[in-house]
């Protein structure tokens, strides 16, 4: 069970949130500008990276405000939470890579 | 009594040393990986093959899967490629001579609304129209068929139908494992264990060979077949895949004598279940939403689906948890897999299956094979490129998957 900690709300159960997957994706200034291999990339490729990542999750039980999260994806420990809207917080030691958790 | 396992025979495979290198490098030494080497020895004779594998053999999610067979899917594509694996799978034990408990008990999808029943009558008609036995169920059917179906109409979601495909069934995974391991040793494939891939070894845009934790192993072509890990192995290759890892976890209780004639999965209560040969119940529900690698799952996604199960088998609640435990699936945005060469020549990719490899292994493994061998995909998985996200020809099985995901 995760313990999320709301930037407004603080910690709570995680079956308070839902998940938006991976944050700081920015729509496309121009879309026009875009090719379909661009396209695709806008809406279908997001980074999947085992350490790190940056995501976006809905406090839908609390406060119902999107936030962003830093958090390990392998050992599932959050790094840091912080409003939507503001810039990535710099975290501890990087990625976990490709070490870690063995199956 | 539950059903006695299947003997092992006296030889299953050799434990070799890398070589220098093969005509082919298959990467995960799991169902998928090693399908894809026993086609690609019988169907296109290419023997000088390695299946990398990092842990122990099928050992990942062929280890972890609830073993349920089916291919009551929607779309045409999706069901040429299901209905060939099921096909395959009822030749299988006698194909690679080795009894691995193909059970055809049927696989019955519950309908809970009435939003359900018209889209679980929808895909009966397809099913019927690609020529997928399936049938649709009243209540009081679903429950001759599968006797401890509790059917009232006063429980929260009550069982407004199912779909039925008597075809459908469970196997036994680890002797499927077994079995192609077998076959492929046979015919001289390396099943090499304990042996990560670090690396690419690229000569321009074409794949050479593969850095391992055992030293480079040089290749002619590479095959991706590490669910899970697929988008690790890209992002090491130099390129990108439209996957999102998830953990999914599963869990068995404790053996009993047989009550649980069929499957019965229901995606709008969010539980599946079936009875294992030897008699434990076995049990899945949803991905957890979050990315993880962690192959450990979340707790509550355990007691929804407990909740669940008891309440449509009012005879489980008595019922002992013996074991959980958790896999990671690769997910793409339309619940479909992709089968595909890459941007990187010579280097292709089997992943995507989300909740639900294990069924296909037998059609992922020959077109993986024929994907490989000809440098283009088979009929059945031209639909399954990375091309589609792309052209926006998607596959959505959502509805078809039974899994959230």
């Amino acid at each position: 069970m995760l313990l999320i900690d709301c930037p407004h709300c603080g910690p709570r159960n995680e079956v308070e949130y839902a998940y938006g997957g991976q944050a700081h994706v920015a729509r496309p200034e121009d879309p026009y500008a875009l090719d379909d291999r661009e396209w695709a990339e806008y809406l279908f490729y997001r980074d999947n990276p085992r350490g790190d990542y940056a995501e976006r999750w809905h406090h839908t039980g609390g406060c119902r405000k999107w936030f962003n999260a830093i958090r390990d994806t392998a050992t599932y420990e959050f790094r840091a939470t912080y409003p939507a809207g503001s810039a990535r917080p710099a975290t501890g030691p990087g990625p976990t890579s490709h070490e870690g958790v063995q199956p | 009594m539950a059903e006695l396992l299947p003997e092992h025979p006296e030889f299953l495979w050799r434990n070799p040393e890398p070589a220098a290198g093969y005509d082919v490098v298959i990467v995960g030494g799991g169902g998928h990986g090693l399908a894809t080497a026993y086609y690609l020895a019988s169907v296109h004779g290419i023997t000088n093959v390695a299946i990398l594998e990092k842990g122990w053999l099928a050992g990942g999610n062929m280890a972890r899967n609830t073993t349920i067979i089916r291919s009551n899917y929607l779309w045409d594509e999706s069901a040429g490629i299901y209905e060939k694996a099921l096909k395959l799978w009822e030749g299988w034990p006698e194909e690679l001579e080795y009894d691995f408990l193909f059970s055809q008990r049927g696989v019955m999808n519950l309908a809970h609304t009435l939003q359900d029943v018209r889209d679980s009558e929808r895909r009966v008609y397809a099913n019927r129209l690609n020529g997928i036995d399936s049938q649709w169920l009243s209540p009081q059917e679903a429950q001759e068929v599968c006797p401890i179906l509790n059917v009232a109409d006063d429980i929260r979601y009550p069982v407004l139908g199912g779909t039925y495909q008597p075809r459908a069934g469970i196997a036994k995974h680890d002797h499927v494992a077994w079995a192609l391991a077998r076959k492929c040793d046979e015919m001289g494939v390396d099943i090499i264990q304990n042996c990560e891939v670090t690396g690419f070894v690229k000569d321009g845009d074409r794949v050479v060979g593969v850095e391992t934790s055992r030293g480079r192993i040089n290749a002619g072509k590479v095959g991706l077949a590490a669910a899970g890990s697929s988008s690790l192995l890209a992002d090491m290759a130099g390129f990108r895949l439209p996957i999102q890892s998830h953990p999914l976890q599963a869990l068995v209780s404790e053996l009993f004598e047989p009550v649980h004639p069929t499957v019965v999965m229901s995606n709008h209560v969010h539980v599946y279940v079936s009875q294992a040969h030897k008699g434990e119940l076995v049990m899945g529900a949803g991905v957890d939403t979050y990315n993880g690698y962690g192959q450990r799952g979340s707790f509550h996604v355990i007691e929804e689906q407990m909740a669940a199960a008891v309440e449509l088998f009012p005879i489980f609640a008595r019922a002992h948890v013996l074991r959980t435990w958790g896999g990671i699936v690769d997910t793409t945005l339309d619940a479909s897999p992709i089968i595909s060469t890459t941007p990187i020549d010579d280097l292709f990719v089997n992943c995507g299956w989300g909740t639900g490899g294990f069924k296909a292994t037998p059609a992922a493994g020959m077109t993986f094979a024929h994907t490989i061998a000809t440098g283009s995909p088979h009929p059945l998985n031209e639909a399954f490129t990375l091309e589609r996200f792309e052209t926006g020809h998607l596959i959505d099985e959502h509805g078809a998957a039974a899994v959230a995901h």
